[in-house]
């Protein structure tokens, strides 16, 4: 096998990846706008403050954007992509839509990955909204731990904590067709 | 106090222990020990949106922005290098148009950021970030120099090899990759534990360029060919659109 391995991306990457408007996948404020918003914690339940989070979904309808423009962002189109770093408070943020099913009665989600100095290599994940909907990946796990994959409800978004070790280790995924 | 000796037994005694990918949980590279996952991946076949990549266009990005020598008003100082090569997917398939970042030290190895406050001058002309498209052949090209070795606090008279930081995007989400690119035959190689938590031998090595004397320019630039191949999709090709 000839794939490329992974790197940490490192303490500097604030200098290459970040970009003004990132976490914006639609303006703050915007009619049906939710913050999907979070903490990213070690495990000893420190914050990460040196973590960047990217999120790729669906649309409201269910559908996959191919929209270009998620760096130079026009405020009109939904791009469904984004990326935020975590604060020194280990918080990162969105302000973005909520997905719809790709399929009807299917629970949707957000689909996340996991950079920060320290992690060898990305992690995946998924977001999911809270639901009752049947889900191949939520029904096969343990209670516990089907918990780290659903998002907690709020007032004007969603809250998702992402904690990379330990006591409520967030499950992280990995997908055939890689290299292990 | 730990010493090089310290982290190169370390080193060893892991060697070969991982897969062609680094290892999560690798002690030598000390910032990893309380954020590495300590269950096993799950593994799940990929739906909806993890099918897709993200899309980036010519209105995300200027073509200048590949050239990290014309940031700023005067020249960089420090070896001036040509990196280019091809980015493929796991069956060999080129990624067209998609989106490739960098960022990297200067000439003497220090970095544009806060955090990075060792005593190598920064350079007034060199911030060190760029981006660009690949091209209809998978092809991505940057102009920028070569960056300095630099020390870093893992354990005492730590030093990373020369590397250029590379974030790629595949055709499905599947295949995001972070990564560093190396320059052939530097010492530092088994000495650093960032490099070497790849344990496999022949997937580390995938991760250092070749000097190409076909991309070296006259009077201008030396030329580096790194090419990288992403994991597999999981789309069929009748679900391109
Ligand atoms: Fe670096």
């Amino acid at each position: 096998m000839s794939y490329a391995p992974g790197q940490t991306v490192g303490p500097f990457f604030h200098l290459g990846l970040p970009f003004e408007g990132g976490n914006l996948l639609v303006p703050a404020g915007y009619p049906d706008a939710v913050r999907l918003h979070g903490r990213v914690l070690d495990g000893e339940g420190t914050p990460v403050p040196d973590a960047l989070i990217e999120l790729w979904q669906a649309g409201p309808d269910g559908r996959v954007p191919r929209a270009t423009g998620s760096i130079r962002r026009d405020g009109f189109t939904f791009t469904g992509w984004g990326r935020a770093q975590t604060d020194g408070d280990g918080h990162y943020w969105f302000s973005t839509l909520t997905p719809g099913p790709a399929e009807p009665g299917r629970r949707p989600f957000f689909a996340v990955t996991i950079f920060a100095r320290g992690l060898t290599d990305r992690l995946f994940t998924r977001a999911y909204l809270p639901g009752s909907e049947p889900d191949g990946l939520l029904d096969g796990l343990e209670p516990e731990r089907r918990a780290t994959l659903i998002t907690t409800r709020e007032q004007r978004g969603l809250l998702f904590d992402i904690h990379l070790q330990g006591e409520g280790e967030t499950v992280f995924l990995s997908y055939p067709r890689q290299a292990r | 106090m730990t010493t090089q000796a310290d982290i190169y037994r370390e080193i060893d005694e892991l060697r070969g222990s991982g897969g062609p990918q680094p290892r999560r949980d690798y002690p030598p590279y000390r910032s990893s020990v309380l954020r590495y996952p300590t269950r096993d991946l799950h593994q799940v076949d990929p739906e909806g949106v993890e099918l897709w990549a993200p899309c980036f266009g010519a209105a995300d990005i200027d073509d200048a922005e590949a050239d990290l020598t014309i940031q700023r008003s005067g020249e960089p100082l420090g070896e001036r290098i040509i990196v280019t090569g091809r980015v493929t997917d796991g069956d060999g398939r080129p990624v067209r148009h998609q989106l490739v970042e960098i960022w990297q030290a200067n000439a003497s190895g220090r970095y544009w950021h806060q955090r990075d406050q060792h005593p190598a001058p920064l350079d007034p002309n060199f911030i060190g970030a760029g981006r660009c498209l690949t091209d209809g052949d998978g092809v991505y090209t940057f102009r920028t120099v070569k960056p300095g070795a630099y020390p870093w606090r893992n354990h005492v008279n730590a030093w990373r090899p020369a590397h250029i930081h590379f974030s790629l995007f595949g055709t499905d989400f599947t295949q995001r990759l972070v990564t560093q690119m190396y320059f052939p035959g530097d010492p530092l190689f088994d000495l650093d534990p960032i490099y070497q938590s790849v344990t496999d031998p022949k997937a580390r090595e995938l991760l250092v360029a070749a000097y190409d004397h076909s991309v070296t320019t006259p009077e201008r630039s030396l030329g580096y060919r790194w090419d990288i191949v992403l994991s597999g999709t999981h789309r069929t090709p009748l679900e391109e659109s």
